[in-house]
């Protein structure tokens, strides 16, 4: 395991992609959660904004380029053939799946609380401005306050899951297209088709399903009663997602040729 | 060129994945389109069953229209006019909805809505949805002049005398601030015996609130009354709640004129979701999934040829790359037209015999609307194919230039209708963002006279429909000329 876990970490370190990915998360999640920051305003008390889930909304954004990076650790060697030499290497593929999940992680982990520190930082600068003051009931955005904490280092969470979720499904279709074409398909598309469901229980029953929409909820800090799910439940339903893409690629690795 | 085009229509119908790709394209979009009527379940009166009768009455021109309103009227055949001046307005609304205007209530709190009407009104009967012309007196609009609902026109904001003649067939709406200058607003047609007299409306107080995911109405009913003077015609009159609005309305006549309360409204019905209507385009949800499909196989359709190796071939073959480029954009192009208007065409008419099925009333709309909502709807398809393909020519890799294309093009699209961006700021998205062209599947407009939550999120985009298709268009052109001219100038 440390020899797989050293191998994927040398490829990762030295492809000349990586660099430039993890700061695209960092700085699309930014770019995304600043202009979302700047747009909201909250004129009184009664409001209804969720300030935390407000400086995250770049999450959203962010999210595409874990997408792509993680995509790209399984279907780039895919594309190369240069899977072939890792399972001559190391010939236990789950290992190797293993090891991927485990770099990957952790470069997104470190890339993910990057960007969600600057987020928060942002936010905690920009919206008392927009009428987020304590007299509209909204003390400054801090990490001190175990909600927002909860939703910034649930947002992090959420991009590693993100990433995990992707190097499933990346292992299962091995065509980076395909695989990028289906990750962002399941995490976009639960909120615009659940704006078409009339019925409410539907409604609910799509976002508490979605990947992006539950995982989501873990940036929830006010009126958690009236959302669809709780913040770790929705979570953990992503965690599902991420779980049974990384099994099945895992067990289809294991009986496909590579 | 022909054999440019054959070349690459013969690249791209012998490659399985692909073709694959395009009928999973059509597929999606149909299946995630029936999904919409499956998870509606309404049920009308008690018994959750039938909801015959719910539907809400046409106007002359088509379209569902609200038609309740108190009238004082008496017949008209042949020429004829009406002359009054509008005393004062006043209403009465409960701000949460929550008492029953009429019947009392604890909230109940004196104010006109900025779209209460009282006039006079020449209408071709008393049936709700028939033809009219009126000139009134609104709540914070002014004097306007309305005829067959969807007409709007703004007279005086200072006038209170209204006057309305009928020579032929030809009605004008007149207004004055003093009863001897009178000013014409506008003329429109009207023939045969029609019912003269009368009127006073208010319709339903809408609160916008910004929350999750945009913003929504929440309104309640409301009542306003007028005191007539000044009416030149004389009696009998007769009062007759049209479209059965009864929630204690009515009228009085005195030694001066008339008082007349009413409560509901003289207007287009607008899709603002909540109700018991759906629109052709929400048929079309699944298009979002069938756009994914169709850009992973127009960016494959020319990254593919960079990883093999192929692109060297092809332009061996044919050394002119901008037209290989643009003979790709073709065959990518016409056959996400294709799929798109196959898609559309089925899904459409099935979804909306389901919708009607479950009680919904479908919008109606005119032929020319619905050519534009289907072909618009593979027209989008088109022009983000040739998209994705332009981005995967400069990007050269798969990866990025998918993820691109659909980040562009769905991402805004879901911060407009499901984030917590207010309705300012996903308007913008709509206008700037190629998400955009998706205006061109909207089918109802947005009325001025109307108050409502005409937002991305109820199905309102800001642009016209083909001004937002060519803020696709304009990226797809600038992505191209980018691609043409590194294609030209980089080696392969």
């Amino acid at each position: 395991m440390r020899e797989a876990l050293h191998a994927e970490w040398t490829k990762l370190r030295t492809s000349p992609g990586t660099i430039w990915l993890l700061l695209g998360i960092i700085a699309l999640t930014v770019t995304l959660s600043a202009a979302a920051t700047a747009a909201v305003t909250c004129a009184s008390a009664d409001c209804g904004q969720d300030p935390a889930k407000v400086s995250l909304t770049g999450i959203e954004f962010g999210q595409a380029v874990v997408v792509i990076f993680a995509v790209l650790a399984m279907s780039g060697e895919y594309g190369t053939g240069m899977i072939r030499l890792t399972f001559t290497a190391i010939p236990r593929r789950t290992t190797v799946l293993a090891a991927k999940a485990i770099v990957l992680s952790g470069l997104t982990l470190a890339a993910g609380t990057v960007a969600v520190l600057v987020s928060v930082l942002v936010g905690r600068l920009l919206l008392p401005g927009n009428g987020f003051t304590a007299a509209h009931g909204y003390p400054a955005l801090s990490l001190a306050d175990g909600s927002v904490f909860r939703a910034a280092a649930g947002s992090v969470l959420y991009l590693v899951l993100v990433g995990l979720f992707s190097l499933g499904v990346a292992t299962l279709v091995r065509e980076s297209a395909l695989a990028i074409g289906v990750l962002l398909g399941l995490l976009y598309l639960f909120p615009i088709i659940a704006t078409v469901f009339g019925d409410p229980n539907w409604h609910r029953h799509l976002l508490q399903i979605g990947p992006m929409t539950a995982g989501l909820s873990i940036q929830n800090t006010i009126d958690l009663a009236s959302q669809p799910v709780a913040p770790w439940a929705g979570l953990g339903i992503l965690a599902a997602w991420a779980a049974a893409s990384l099994l099945l690629g895992g067990l289809v690795l294991r009986s496909r040729d590579a | 060129m022909m054999l440019m085009l054959r070349a690459e229509w013969t690249k791209f119908r012998s490659v399985r994945g692909w073709v694959i790709g395009m009928l999973v394209a059509v597929g999606v979009t149909v299946l995630i389109g029936l999904l919409g009527p499956l998870g509606t379940n309404i049920g009308c009166g008690d018994s959750g069953g039938s909801c015959a009768g719910n539907t809400p009455p046409t106007g002359p021109d088509g379209e569902f229209v609200a038609d309740s309103f108190y009238f004082v009227h008496q017949s008209l055949t042949g020429d004829g006019s009406i002359t009054a001046r509008v005393t004062s307005l006043t209403g009465q609304y409960s701000p949460n909805g929550t008492a029953a205007v009429g019947q009392g209530g604890a909230d109940l709190v004196s104010g006109v809505q900025p779209w209460s009407k009282a006039g006079i009104i020449i209408k071709q009967n008393l049936n709700a949805g028939s033809a009219y012309a009126a000139v009134m007196l609104t709540g914070s609009n002014g004097v306007r002049m309305q005829d067959n609902y969807t007409h709007d026109t703004a007279g005086s904001a200072a006038a209170r005398w209204l006057r309305l003649t009928r020579a032929g067939d030809t009605i004008t709406g007149y207004d004055s601030t003093d009863g001897t200058n009178w000013t014409a607003i506008g003329t429109t047609k009207l023939s045969g015996t029609a019912q003269i007299g009368l009127f006073t409306t208010s319709p339903g107080h809408e609160v916008i609130t910004q929350s999750f995911g945009g913003s929504s109405g929440r309104g309640g009913p409301t009542r306003a009354t007028a005191v007539f003077d000044n009416v030149d015609r004389t009696g009998p009159w007769t009062g007759t709640a049209v479209g059965g609005s009864t929630r204690n309305t009515g009228f009085q006549q005195t030694p001066n004129g008339f008082t007349v309360t009413g409560s509901g409204d003289i207007a287009p019905i607008v899709a603002t979701g909540g109700s018991l209507t759906t629109r052709i385009e929400s048929a079309l949800v699944g298009v979002f999934a069938g756009l994914i499909a169709v850009i992973v196989v127009a960016a494959l359709f020319i990254t593919a040829e960079y990883r093999r190796g192929l692109i060297r071939t092809t332009l061996a073959a044919s050394p002119w790359r901008g037209r290989v480029l643009a003979a790709k954009a073709l065959v990518v192009g016409g056959v996400s037209f294709v799929v798109g208007l196959v898609a559309a065409v089925i899904v459409i008419p099935v979804v909306l015999k389901l919708d009607v099925g479950k009680g919904l009333s479908v919008f109606p709309v005119s032929t020319w609307t619905e050519v534009r909502v289907v072909g618009g709807t593979a027209l989008v398809l088109a022009v983000t194919a040739v998209l994705a393909l332009a981005v995967g020519t400069i990007m050269r890799r798969s990866a990025g230039a998918v993820t691109a294309v659909i980040v562009a093009v769905v991402l805004p699209y879901i911060l407009a209708v499901a984030s917590v961006l207010p309705a300012g700021a996903a308007e913008w998205l709509m206008r700037i963002t190629p998400a955009a062209a998706f205006a061109i599947q909207q089918s109802e407009p947005a009325y001025a006279q109307v108050t409502a939550s005409y937002t991305p999120n109820s199905g309102y985009f800001p642009l016209p429909p083909w001004g937002g298709f060519a803020v696709l268009c304009g990226y797809t052109a600038l992505a191209l000329g980018v691609a043409a001219l590194l294609l030209r100038r980089r080696d392969a």
